[in-house]
């Protein structure tokens, strides 16, 4: 488990939705992947989300370009949060356990970091990190 | 579309050689399909060819004879060798040359890829992050296949163990050892539910291909093998990729080896049930599961059911990745697209010795996927 460090900001994660054809991308995008549009607009995207699938990081990757933590490379899990905006984002998982899928597997999470990469929760690892699921949906 | 036969198929040793360079390897490859054409350096009158990290084709020259023709480098990712291929057919059809080559090579050190994200458009922290794997998005993709399909985990290891048993028949391949099942689901686990045994490695070698015009095919009294068709594409807006930091669109994501595949069938004339022997991509067990339906040849979900029936294995109703694939050849990205291309050649001419397709195969297919989306596929014929 990664600590999150304490702020008082809520993170928030930044697309961009199309004025021509009305797609949602991720990050904000300068032009659409859909219909080619460039007219773009910034859009604040959902903080909570459903786990679209994942996998777990069991080797270290490369460094560079990798930065592990300070305390070493531990295993992570990784995958894509279906937002309610109409856009699967890839993001760094934190749960209690890697191991056992169950608790990824279709779960809702919750963001908690958005760098270097989006960084969303299950509801187990934010009780046990004392933090209020509640907090930073909007 | 004007015909194009295949006259020259050339290898160089697949796996680690020390103290060969991927150029080397690749002249290896250019002149093993010289002589399979029965030509010389000479008389190639065009040449397109690259790798990923092993050096620029167009310097080749120096090693092979300054007769000065016009060699352009391609660089396409995993699909370096099918770009390479469709520039020289597309020479052959316009008719601009009667003889045309494609050579791809590379000589990858140990170990993932280790892309930078800037050049995929990505920002910085992707690469911090740890997230610039390529085989996390295949354990991603393989993960949610298998739970959307209620297919069990069980047949990727098949999938590996048929891989290397094929390669123990293959006496050019880098991995010669029969692998049971056991031993590809106890190695490792690499990305759930991807073990390293089911993942190809980068690796080495060099592949080259000679197409020609009909009428230069006769003259030489080359062994042709038609080409009846290559679809190189780049990927719709929908699919999911490779570096991806988001899904985009609504519904199930698409493949861009789906687009290639039917692209390549109309231009053929046939369909998927008409082919006889395939190499798919197979960058890890899972890929080859999914490419079978993504390509045509069965429905989503149906893998399971071909795979214990033994329908991909060499004498089932559509054998796949007959020299072993990338599993057992390794993955030297410029070279793998022209090494399927090479086996299907091998197999249509019957002169596969112990891997051998039985029933004198008329009909194959090829079939690479690749970073950031893009994929080509080949009809071949006799």
């Amino acid at each position: 488990m990664t600590a999150v460090p304490a702020t008082s900001e809520t993170p928030q994660l930044t697309g961009s939705r199309c004025r021509d054809c009305g797609n949602v991308a991720f990050p904000e995008a300068a032009g659409c992947q859909r219909c080619g549009s460039t007219d773009l607009v910034a859009l604040a995207l959902a903080a909570r989300g459903t786990v679209w699938a994942h996998t777990v990081q069991r080797f270290a990757p490369k460094s560079p370009p990798y930065v592990p933590p300070a305390e070493g490379f531990t295993p992570f899990a990784v995958g894509y949060v279906e937002l309610p905006d109409g856009v699967r984002v890839e993001a760094v998982l934190e749960a209690t356990t890697i191991d056992d899928p169950a608790e990824l597997t279709g779960a809702t999470v919750t963001l908690v970091a958005t760098e270097p990469v989006p960084r969303f929760a299950t509801g187990p690892w934010l009780a046990a990190a004392g933090i209020d699921p509640e907090e930073g949906t909007r | 579309m004007s015909e194009v036969s295949i006259i020259g198929a050339g290898l160089s040793r697949f796996g680690r050689q020390p103290g060969v360079t991927g150029r080397q390897m690749a002249i290896q490859a250019i002149h093993a399909a010289l002589a399979d054409a029965g030509i010389a350096w000479p008389d190639v009158q065009v040449a397109f060819g690259g790798s990923d990290g092993a050096g620029l084709a167009d310097t080749l020259v120096a090693e092979l004879g300054l007769t000065g023709i016009p060699f352009t480098n391609v660089k396409n990712g995993c699909a370096t060798g099918g770009s390479a291929l469709v520039a020289a057919v597309n020479a052959i059809r316009s008719g601009a040359a009667e003889i045309a080559l494609a050579v791809g090579f590379d000589k990858h050190p140990r170990g993932a890829f280790d892309p930078r994200p800037e050049d995929w458009g990505l920002p910085a922290g992707y690469g911090e992050a740890g997230l610039m794997v390529t085989t996390q998005f295949f354990a991603v993709k393989i993960a949610r296949y298998l739970r959307e399909h209620d297919i069990p985990e069980s047949v990727l290891a098949r999938i590996a163990a048929k891989a290397y048993r094929n390669g123990a028949l293959n006496p050019n391949a880098w991995r010669r050892e029969a692998l049971t099942e056991e031993q590809v689901a106890g190695s490792a686990m690499v990305n759930d539910p991807l073990t390293q045994f089911m993942f190809c490695s980068p690796g080495e070698g060099g592949a080259a291909i000679v197409v020609a015009s009909p009428a230069a095919a006769k003259r030489l009294g080359a062994r042709a093998v038609k080409l009846l068709a290559v679809a190189p594409r780049t990927r719709a807006f929908g699919t999911f990729e490779v570096f991806s930091p988001s899904i985009q669109g609504d519904g199930v994501p698409t493949s861009v080896s789906t687009t290639a595949a039917q692209a390549a069938f109309e231009m053929a004339g046939v369909g998927p049930d008409d082919i006889d022997v395939a190499q798919l991509q197979d960058t890890e067990a899972g890929a080859e599961l999914m490419h079978l339906a993504e390509c045509g040849f069965c429905e989503h979900g149906e893998q399971e059911k071909w795979i214990s029936a033994g329908e991909t294995e060499i004498g089932g109703r559509l054998p796949v990745n007959t020299d072993g694939g990338c599993i057992a050849n390794g993955e030297p990205i410029g070279a793998s697209g022209l090494r399927q291309v090479h086996e299907i050649v091998t197999q249509l001419r019957g002169e596969a010795g112990d891997r051998q397709v039985p029933g004198a195969p008329r009909l194959g297919f090829t079939h690479v996927y690749g970073a950031p989306g893009i994929s080509a596929c080949t009809v071949l014929g006799v």
